[in-house]
């Protein structure tokens, strides 16, 4: 029971420090890549927040999928996410990502991100202003800090669910174990 | 049996030092760069919660020489440091050490090289080689001014070379031969992989080079490699240029400064390729290390 108590604890801390330090790695294949350079740089700069980029999906904590996903980059993503090491955080980016926004009747394109990989949080707009992506990457923040995003977990126990999900749309996936 | 532990505690005592002071040096180059950029920019402290954090990330390893060849950059930097005087710190002083201590720093690079290896990702390879090339460029001028300075002074100790500029200010061999600070603070940067000769790790061209595949604790552990390698050169610079000094908090003091202003520099150039980078290594600073070197032997 101390033992738990300290691991708690310890986990607490991590947390603290995770939402402290967040590096981002944002898949810019969409067209909501665009909103990035500003949120990034001297006008709305994002790392007084502790948040900045990562260059590689190894470095990286966060992937932030901005706007649509095409079958083909859909495999690339899952990819990426499989690279990257948890704790780790999915944010949806633009209308696209929830439900398809404007490519809601395209035969090449994902509706709902949701189903392939587990999101943490919807930042909502086509597109979304740099103030709407603060926004919300501060409600990740405290989502870290208070344990809420737990998305890397529930990837791990729906893994079935998911991978039959990526599986139907994509054909064959390579899975590295 | 006293003097073991007393030693024992001594190395862990500096260690720890440079680990938080060169964590605390990265956190204030970030804050300057972002000022520059008219930027707010993250805290200070925001390298220690970067280094708290990777360590309570999962790590994935590549094998047996990925690990060995992250354990051997950072024992090889930490060896380097017990050979550099902070201040009045000093564990071993002899003949040699400024020799010694270029030979260390190789140690380091080629740890690196072996984790690269190991990870076989093809943009660490390219990272790695670039850095190693680059080493090959700056380390010939730094050697040329060393070798004159050891000439000049007879001695090929670091303390040796620190204490015979003691005295006044003016006896600071910024002072006496400021060609040859001028070439060995441009050495600095490229040694930092700073700004203009930061082509090994390019983030947005090889993704960060020869860390492209350490995640989680090994991304950690070469954090706190680098963070002590910045102190040991920052240290070697104040010592051999800016004579040392008598305690811990001016030196200190003093390898901020020069941290500050290699990180203004750092921040107003772009990218040389590393070809222009060696290029530009052996035309002008390895020249005027040369004449300055003719000028102190005749």
């Amino acid at each position: 029971m101390n033992n738990n108590f300290v691991k708690g604890s310890w986990q607490e801390i991590l947390d603290w420090a995770q939402n402290k330090s967040i590096n981002m790695l944002h898949y810019c294949t969409g067209c909501g890549a665009i909103e990035l350079p500003p949120t990034m740089t001297s006008r709305y700069d994002m790392s007084r927040f502790g948040i900045g980029p990562a260059a590689t999906p190894r470095q990286a904590d966060l992937l932030l999928v901005t706007g649509y996903l095409s079958t083909k980059t859909l495999r690339r993503l899952i990819y990426t996410y499989e690279q990257m090491q948890a704790p780790k955080f999915v944010v949806g980016f633009g209308s696209c990502t929830i439900n398809g926004g404007m490519y809601w009747d395209s035969y090449n394109t994902i509706k709902q991100l949701d189903k392939y990989l587990p999101v943490e949080m919807y930042i909502a707009g086509c597109m979304p202003r740099p103030e709407a992506i603060l926004d919300g990457l501060l409600k990740l923040k405290k989502m870290i800090a208070n344990g809420e995003a737990d998305g890397y977990k529930r990837y791990e126990e729906n893994l079935d669910f998911y991978h039959q999900n990526q599986e139907a749309i994509l054909g064959e996936v390579q899975r590295t174990q | 049996m006293i003097d073991i532990i007393y030693r024992i505690g001594h190395f862990v005592l500096i260690t720890v030092f440079s680990m938080a002071l060169g964590l605390l040096f990265m956190g204030i180059a970030r804050k300057i760069v972002a000022r520059i950029q008219k930027r707010y920019g993250p805290p200070v402290y925001q390298p220690y919660l970067d280094v708290l954090k990777l360590f309570g990330k999962d790590a994935i390893t590549h094998g047996f020489i990925f690990d060995f060849g992250a354990i051997m950059a950072l024992g090889g930097v930490i060896a380097t440091l017990f050979f550099i005087p902070l201040g009045s710190w000093q564990l071993y002083s002899m003949e040699g050490t400024v020799i010694l201590v270029i030979y260390l720093l190789a140690i380091a690079s080629l740890g690196m090289a072996m984790g690269t290896v190991g990870s076989g990702n093809p943009q660490a390879s390219v990272g790695i080689s670039r850095a190693l090339m680059q080493m090959l460029g700056y380390e010939l001028p730094y050697l040329v001014i060393l070798f004159a300075l050891i000439y000049r002074y007879q001695t090929s100790s670091v303390w040796g070379l620190m204490q015979a500029q003691a005295g006044s200010f003016l006896n600071w061999n910024l002072f006496a031969y400021p060609l040859m600070a001028a070439v060995a603070f441009v050495v600095l940067i490229g040694m930092m992989g700073k700004k203009p000769f930061d082509s090994m790790i390019a983030p947005s061209e090889i993704g960060s080079g020869p860390v492209v595949e350490s995640g989680g604790k090994y991304l950690g552990m070469l954090l706190l490699q680098k963070s002590i390698t910045i102190i040991i050169e920052l240290a070697l610079f104040v010592n051999l240029f800016l004579g040392g000094a008598e305690n811990i908090l001016i030196f200190t003091f003093k390898m901020l400064i020069v941290w500050v202003l290699a990180t203004m520099f750092g921040s107003l150039f772009p990218r040389f390729r590393i070809e222009d980078g060696i290029k530009f290594f052996w035309k002008w600073p390895l020249g005027i290390a040369i004449l300055q070197a003719l000028y102190i032997i005749i």
